[in-house]
């Protein structure tokens, strides 16, 4: 290449990166929309509880018993949960999964919170004293704290009556002693006792002073809620789980002293009952359950709609009354299929009404008979409860009315185009069936509807429905109002048996909606977050962006206040995933609407006097607020650990816990800067860590594990020290837990400056290498990384041979997993360090014992082996000279091996070492492996066949083509038919080899062994992966290097004719490399006269060829932009769409490719036949336009743009102003001062002055 | 190809042009789009000092009074804007 060449295109390398840096098109993501890049971050934060360890332990687990076993890993992969419907997931059909299957007990907690009603929102009622009906922030304050009160009245009660029955326990032992020695005489004595115990069960209830008592009392209806745990009235609604109880209840009414049966509102055993003491001073709120059953006759809305989840319509109300939400938040799955089996049964077993005995029998001969006075109709247990008549009515359930005329195994045709419902929709969408007339119902009603319409739409509709039904909801959602919008979806994200995909839409739903109603939401705030709250510890890492999301416009929206007011109540609920949820959501209100905002709100949460509850979960949002928002935590950072510091010495050891985790987690945000805001805990922390023991010393070591990296170098010393004592102790714990944090806490003091090597090798490494250099580390995955981690990090300090001295004789351990342990922190170690450390004998042993470990192994899933032998290989270099013939020796062995594996794993080990071996100059042996590797060519196992090719390839890299053998002419002819294989590594592998020989050694072959091998290489470019086809594009261009342009371009030009449009797109691109590395006039002709083939396809992969030709030849274009311009033109006059786009596309790679070299006449010509395409509105084509006219704003200069832009910036007709506005403004920001001295002088008007005088003066 | 796309490229490019202060719309007026000249060529002028120095020459200013000027004249380059007329 001439010089000068060279210099322009190195200037133009200059231009280009400039322009990066200004070229307006790029798609550049705004920051301050999306955000950082740095999204991984998030994924530290996901454990839902502190201790969170087995996420991936079945996979573990699994993969350590199966350790011996050798199958593909596939297969292994599939065996623990290989449970049916595989296939489908096979053939690429993954069955939709419900959220339900994949969560675990903590996450299904959800489904026990229930969607509170709306709440009062103050902003919008002023000054007026509230509604009496709405919930105001002092009732639930109020309800919250009852709540709480009767939770510790419970688990008081539970503990004296545990302390009654072991007296009891202890007591009937003395009494039966005594019995035994003097029956009769004591006999009186023990009556009265017995009856006092008997009593005492049944007496209780009517003790006015313990209301609660009846929950802790293990009576023979309630054995599911015997546990004294965390119940609220709602769980006292009688869910389908619970029928089972009230059918024995009657049984428990008629024990002694009971009422009689049938006045149930009498007995007080019925669990639906509130409990017999009255309680007036309860808020309305309660008392709601009572009187809705008569309160709600609404047509369709029976409130017992968990009962039949698949028959019975809900009507609209029923979410502003309570109970059904819970109800149905607590069915599960599995209790809807009984339901539904049960319904079926019961729907062909129900007794016939007397029309349809009428129907069956004849008319006469007959006689009706009355039923016996004593006959009751029984129908199954289940409904038992339900027939008997109850003379009050159970306040708190009603029958269902059962509609004869449904249709109960057809799923009935939804009307009106509406999608499929699946059956556990027709609790919410059943309403929609009854063909009702639209016109009669009444304006809220058919509002329901409509709603109800498009929400199922967007729940199972098809994508065109659901983008439709979407748009419509969020256009109206102010004209549908909040209220009945939110009651309508959120319900349905309760649904137990959602899916993943269900509830990503319902969830942008809401987003849309949120956007639309902003302040309305206000009263349905908590509703939402009860909803969204769970995305946040979802294990999926999209639900968590997507709940913070909502949870962050929500917070917009309501305000702070409101926020505030919302979520108060849930900072010392009872619940500790209430309380988890509501800390996380708290994060995000404080990322949304900023720290300070929340400050003042968290200091007093946190000083909370009334409930260590309170003051943990404030503590925990300062903790989920380090996570969330990591450094940007720095400006506040003083005032957060102000406001939990006292925590440290708080008297609830949790809230010490959490206060020590908080501190890790604000000091790991702010690392590395920030330790002076951190001064005030270091004396609690150093403190507390020579009080405490267990979880708590361990949160305490972790926090000051973070702390001690801010530190400057002398008092990390210090500190280090001080800590080392406590660390070196718990070295000892066998607590798993413990173990990992005292590792990291090692792993952060160590790698702290300020901490001596001499110190770590006396103190740390003799207790640190007995204590956990052990086999047992080697069985569980985090203490295995943990621990290598930590060690290799104690290299970093102390050198490679200390460490290495010390676990090298490990290498030979019987237990594989453990030598593999050895062999990564070896390896580690090494590729950091290097290997000039390690002296002669130390060597030798290294390398005995890698060999040793190497032969062992029965499985090497993760390489470890592999890689820890070439990197220490490699760190050795020459030093390995003399172990060479021996490792070699070693993989001729293997290579011969029975299992695949074992022969794929040698071949990797010859490309990982081959170029040590030719550092060693061990060039026959190289031959000889080469030799050997051309024999197992006809290896049958892809993955080993490939990894052959690999080692193939790297060695003909190190020694070359001269050199090699078997030589080229041999080798070559061997390797096209394997090109023929599909396998994408063989075919990766394969093509660079081949693309290697085509590039250095293609003298060695006859030119008609490259042809076949052209032809080959067309069926490659359908390869899926993109580096295949991109090493045979390159591949291409060798070849026709090799053999001229002329068989090669003909090749490729007749492929331009397929139908395909990936290997087309490839060809096109092979033609320009072509082009490029044969000079471009070369292949213009042929290329140019293939445009006049009469063809889309052909004339489209021309320009398309052109347009990567200009982009690759850059500024040569400019001897070639003249031949070339009359086919653009034609083409960018062409009707075919494609023609405008990709002619546009190469003009610009044109201009850009020639700016400042003397083409602007040719450039203008081709910009006036560009020009009239930015009417174009299909978004490839306009964008093609742009970037032209971008193009030649870089080749012409801003003025002629400008120039051309100016006709259009004040047309008459706003379609086009836009469009010339859009392109003014992209000339705009391109080159904003280039355009001063184009403007257009404007001429003054009466009191505005337009010109610009200083634009005339001339000196 | 989809519409979706439509809005993808294009309205970030719309995004893009919106955050700078000088870009225009389709909606702008004749006294709107002057302000803009002028401030931009004002801020151009104290840009390039040989500019600057030319119209000190020209002006027989001193460089900073010139500088200090055009600073000043880009608060309201075109005077007030005119009424608007309703329409």
């Amino acid at each position: 290449m001439d010089p000068e060449i060279a210099k322009t295109q190195e200037e133009r390398k200059r231009m280009e990166q400039e322009l990066a840096s200004l070229n307006a098109t790029s798609v550049v993501y705004d920051r301050d929309l999306y955000g950082g890049s740095d999204k991984d971050s998030y994924l530290t934060s996901i454990p839902a509880n502190e201790d969170d360890d087995n996420v991936d332990a079945m996979d573990n687990e699994v993969a350590r018993k199966l350790a011996s076993y050798t199958a593909p890993k596939s297969l292994l992969k599939e065996m623990p949960g290989s449970t049916g419907s595989d296939a489908d997931a096979e053939m690429g059909f993954r069955k939709p999964s419900r959220i339900y299957d994949r969560e675990d007990e903590y996450r299904r907690r959800r489904l026990n919170q229930v969607i509170s009603p709306e709440r009062h929102d103050a902003f919008a009622a002023g000054e007026k004293t509230p509604d009496p009906t709405v919930r105001t922030y002092a009732d639930i304050m109020r309800e919250e704290a009852l709540k709480r009160e009767k939770e510790e009245t419970l688990k008081l009660i539970a503990k004296k009556k545990k302390e009654e029955e072991e007296a009891e326990k202890s007591a009937p032992e003395k009494d039966k002693a005594q019995k035994r020695r003097n029956r009769w005489d004591m006999s009186q004595d023990n009556e009265g006792a017995a009856k006092k115990a008997k009593a005492s069960d049944w007496d209780m209830p009517d003790n006015a002073a313990t209301p609660g008592k009846w929950d802790a009392t293990p009576t023979p209806g309630r054995v599911i809620d015997a546990t004294p745990g965390r119940r609220n009235r709602w769980d006292e609604t009688p869910t389908p789980g619970r029928i089972v109880d009230s059918d024995a209840t009657p049984a428990g009414g008629m024990t002694p002293g009971a009422t009689p049966a049938g006045t149930w509102d009498a007995t007080p055993k019925l669990p639906g009952m509130a409990t017999p003491t009255p309680k007036r001073q309860r808020s309305r709120w309660d008392e709601t359950p009572a009187t809705m059953g008569s309160a709600t006759p609404l047509p369709g809305a029976t409130p017992a709609a968990g009962y039949t989840p698949g028959v019975t319509p809900v009507g609209g109300v029923e979410l502003a009354t309570p109970t059904p939400g819970a109800l149905r938040g607590a069915i599960t799955p599995e209790q809807y299929n009984l339901l539904r089996w049960e319904r079926d049964i019961e729907e062909r077993n129900r007794p016939l009404t007397d029309e349809e005995l009428d129907a069956m029998f004849p008319q006469e001969g007959y006689k009706v008979l009355d039923p016996p006075a004593s006959y009751v109709p029984i129908r199954t247990p289940a409904r038992k409860l339900l027939a008997t008549p109850t003379p009050l009515g159970t306040p708190l359930y009603q029958i269902p009315e059962e509609n004869r005329g449904q249709q109960f195994d057809v799923p009935k045709e939804a009307p009106g185009g509406l999608p499929f419902m699946k059956p556990e929709d027709y609790q919410y969408f059943g309403a929609l069936l009854n063909e009702e007339d639209e016109e009669e119902l009444s304006p809220d009603e058919q509002k329901e509807r409509k709603i109800m319409k498009l929400l199922l739409k967007v729940k199972n509709g098809t994508p065109p429905q659901r983008k439709t039904a979407l748009r419509q909801l969020t256009d109206k959602a102010r004209e549908f109002g909040a209220g009945p919008l939110f009651n309508r979806i959120l319900p349905l994200l309760m649904q137990p048996t959602l899916e993943d995909q269900e509830r990503h839409l319902l969830v942008k739903v809401i987003d849309r909606v949120l956007y639309k109603l902003d302040e309305l939401v206000r009263p349905y705030v908590h509703k939402i977050l009860v909803v969204i709250e769970p995305l946040l510890i979802d294990e999926d890492y999209y639900a968590r962006v997507e709940g913070r999301e909502i949870i962050s416009n929500l917070s917009k929206a309501a305000g702070l206040a409101t926020m505030i007011a919302a979520m108060r109540p849930d900072i010392d609920n009872i619940d500790e995933y209430v309380r988890n949820t509501t800390a996380r959501a708290f994060s995000v209100v404080a990322s949304a609407l900023g720290i300070p905002a929340l400050l003042p709100f968290l200091k007093a949460v946190c000083q909370s006097k009334k409930s260590w509850q309170a003051r943990h979960t404030g503590i925990k949002i300062v903790q989920q607020i380090a996570i969330l928002i990591g450094c940007a935590v720095l400006p506040h950072l003083r005032s957060l650990v102000e406001i939990i510091e006292h925590g440290l010495n708080d008297e609830n050891q949790k809230v010490r816990t959490i206060t020590a985790l908080s501190l890790a987690a604000l000091a790991e945000a702010a690392a590395p800067y920030g330790i002076e805001s951190f001064d005030s805990v270091l004396k609690p922390l150093w403190k507390g860590i020579r009080q405490h023991r267990g979880k708590v010393l361990a949160a305490f070591l972790k926090a000051i594990g973070f702390i001690i990296p801010l530190m400057e170098a002398l008092y990390a010393s210090y500190y280090t020290k001080e800590v080392m004592i406590i660390l070196i102790r718990e070295f000892q714990s066998p607590d798993e837990e413990m173990k990992k944090i005292v590792l990291k806490v090692v792993k952060q003091c160590v790698s702290t400056e300020g901490v001596e090597a001499d110190y770590i090798k006396s103190d740390i490494l003799p207790e640190f290498f007995k204590n956990f250099w052990v086999r047992r580390m080697a069985l569980d995955r985090r203490n295995y990384k943990q621990l290598v981690e930590t060690t290799v990090e104690i290299a970093n300090k102390v050198g490679v041979s200390d460490i290495v001295a010390r676990i090298v004789e490990d290498l030979k351990d019987e237990s594989e997993p453990y030598r593999r342990m050895v062999m990564e922190t070896i390896e580690k170690v090494v590729t950091n360090l290097g290997a000039s450390d390690i002296d002669s004998r130390l060597e030798e042993l290294l390398i005995d014992g890698i060999l040793y470990a190497f032969q062992e192994q029965t499985s090497d899933d993760a390489n470890v082996m592999l890689n820890g032998f070439g990197a220490v290989v490699n760190s050795l270099g020459q030093r390995v000279k003399p172990y060479l013939p021996q490792i070699c020796g070693t993989i001729k062995w293997r290579l011969n091996n029975k299992s695949a594996k074992v022969r794929q794993q040698a071949a990797d080990l010859i490309s990982r070492i081959a170029v040590v071996m030719k550092q060693c100059h061990e060039e026959q042996l190289m031959g000889h492996l080469g030799v050997v590797l051309y024999e197992y060519l006809g290896e049958e196992y892809p993955e080993v066949l490939g990894s052959i090719l690999g080692a193939l390839k790297s060695i003909v890299n190190v020694i070359g083509m001269t050199k090699m053998t078997p030589p080229i002419k041999d080798l070559l002819p061997r390797l096209t038919p394997i090109l023929k294989n599909r396998h994408e590594k063989v075919q990766e592998n394969c093509i660079d080899l081949v693309g290697r020989i085509a590039d250095r050694g293609a003298e060695f072959v006859p030119a008609r062994e490259w042809m076949r091998i052209c032809f080959e290489l067309l069926e490659m470019l359908k390869a899926h992966k993109k580096g295949i086809r991109r090493a045979t594009v390159n591949t291409f261009g060798y070849i026709a290097k090799a053999i001229g342009p002329q068989d090669v371009l003909a090749t490729l030009l007749n492929n331009l004719k397929v139908q395909e449009r990936q290997n087309r797109v490839c060809t096109t691109v092979a033609i320009a490399i072509v082009a490029e590395t044969c000079s471009p006039f070369t292949v213009l002709p042929a290329l140019m006269n293939e445009y006049r083939v009469p063809e889309l396809n052909v004339q489209n992969g021309v320009l398309k060829s052109l347009s990567f030709l200009f982009e690759y030849i850059g500024e040569m274009g400019k001897d070639y932009i003249y031949a070339v311009t009359p086919l653009l033109e034609d083409a960018l006059m062409d009707r075919d769409l494609v023609h405008r786009q990709t002619a546009a596309s190469a003009v610009k790679h044109m201009a850009l490719g020639v700016a400042g070299l003397g083409c602007e006449d040719a450039l203008v010509h081709l910009l006036n036949f560009v020009w009239p395409n930015i009417f174009e509105t299909s978004p490839h084509v306009i964008n093609a336009v742009m970037e032209a006219i971008e193009g030649m704003r870089v080749a012409l200069g801003a003025a002629v743009v400008l120039n051309y832009c100016l006709q259009g910036l004040f047309h008459p007709a706003r379609k086009v102003r836009e469009v010339y506005w859009k392109i003014y403004n992209s000339l705009y920001i391109g080159a904003q001062d280039a355009l001063v001295a184009a403007y257009p002088a404007l001429e003054d008007e009466q009191s505005n002055v337009y010109s610009r005088p200083e634009l005339m003066m001339f000196i | 190809m989809q519409a979706s796309d439509r809005f993808n490229i294009n309205s970030q490019l719309e995004h893009l042009q919106a955050k700078y202060v000088g870009t225009g719309h389709a909606d702008m007026n004749r006294f709107e789009w002057a302000v803009n000249i002028q401030r931009d060529s004002y801020a151009s002028y104290i840009g390039h000092y040989p500019l600057l120095s030319y119209f000190a020459v020209a002006e027989n200013e001193s460089i900073g009074r010139e500088r200090y000027t055009f600073m000043q004249k880009m608060l309201l380059p075109c005077g007030l804007p005119p009424e608007r007329e309703e329409d």
